[in-house]
């Protein structure tokens, strides 16, 4: 399992408590050569800062992007990225495969 | 997700207890599971339930089959590595294993040996082995490594690790140092559990310096971690 989730999960507790706003992105199904697999999780802040990841680098910066609307908005999105789209030819998943990543507000 | 999600799932973590967390991705809606049940805003159908006790049981992440747009993330334990005997390769192994992802445990009752200055950052426990085995137990997420060179030290150690659930346990020492230490564990009434002991301890990757062993006995663990363990049982 992910063992690493510890310490994202505490950095967010962290930004929370410093009163940041903050969303977690988490990985909620993969089909093919996913490189993180389900549950890996990313944590962002109002910021832009983020510990974690979600793929193996390629689509974070779209997540990142994702994550700050839902700061604002206060609602989750359901992201999917895979190949055959054209946004993830856009941020370049090169690693191939297919991953939806749940993305929600940290209250 | 809620604070008092977040929070829960920090207790546990620290507790060593196991928790599933069950989102509805339509809307964010959250239950925790945990050997009590399911509480929160989302309500689970009796199928949904059992799933997520199967998925808690087994600590694994995934989407409910029973139900579309369910996703279950389990938290586990951390996996824990006990090192006894805070030596040179002690040094090495105990930031490299917290790199890993380790909560990390050095237990060594000699002061000289097991000093923050030796080892900064990282957890130290001045008891006797067995009596900081007992206190922290030993549980099927925690790993042993017994490096002390120390029967003194090694051996109460192996006493308690050796009928207990760890997933790894290793022991520094030759291979005449071994035979003697299984001597005395057979001694001890143990003979048929002294096969659990990975003794070389460590993959052969053929390097001798201390942080070179350390790699070796990570990799190990991490191996036997995930592959399960190898190694033939009985003396």
């Amino acid at each position: 399992m992910d063992n690493d989730a510890d310490s994202i999960l505490a950095t967010l507790q962290g930004w929370r408590a410093a009163g940041k706003a903050a969303a977690l992105a988490t990985v909620v199904s993969t089909w093919g050569s996913s490189p993180r697999p389900e549950g890996s999780h990313l944590a962002v802040d109002a910021d832009g800062h983020f510990v974690g990841s979600v793929s193996g680098g390629c689509i974070e910066g779209a997540v990142i992007d994702a994550a700050v609307q839902v700061m604002a908005s206060g609602r989750p999105q359901l992201l999917e990225f895979g190949v055959s789209d054209e946004q993830a030819w856009q941020v370049g998943l090169a690693c191939g495969g297919r991953v939806q990543v749940f993305v929600e507000p940290v209250e | 997700m809620k604070a008092a999600t977040l929070a829960r799932i920090a207790r546990a973590q620290q507790q060593r207890e196991a928790l599933l967390v069950v989102t509805r991705l339509a809307d964010g809606a959250q239950c925790v599971v945990d050997a009590a049940g399911c509480s929160g805003d989302l309500a689970l159908a009796p199928e949904q339930a059992a799933e997520a006790a199967a998925l808690l049981a087994a600590g694994r992440s995934a989407g409910l089959a029973a139900a579309a747009g369910l996703f279950a993330r389990a938290y586990v334990p951390a996996p824990r590595l006990l090192i006894v005997g805070a030596v040179h390769i002690a040094q090495a192994l105990a930031p490299m294993a917290a790199a890993a992802g380790f909560e990390v445990i050095v237990i060594d009752p000699r002061g000289a040996f097991a000093s923050p200055e030796r080892f900064p950052g990282v957890q130290l426990s001045d008891e006797w082995p067995d009596e900081a085995l007992a206190r922290l137990g030993l549980d099927a997420a925690t790993a042993l490594v017994a490096l002390s060179h120390d029967p003194k030290l090694d051996d109460p150690a192996l006493e308690l690790a050796l009928p207990s659930a760890l997933f790894y346990i290793g022991a520094l020492g030759s291979r005449r140092t071994h035979e003697k230490r299984l001597e005395r564990l057979r001694a001890a009434g143990l003979g048929d559990l002294t096969g659990r002991i990975h003794s070389p301890i460590g993959l052969d990757l053929g390097g001798r310096a201390p942080a070179e062993i350390a790699v070796s006995i990570l990799a190990e663990v991490i191996q036997v971690r995930y592959r399960g363990d190898r190694v033939e049982t009985g003396a």
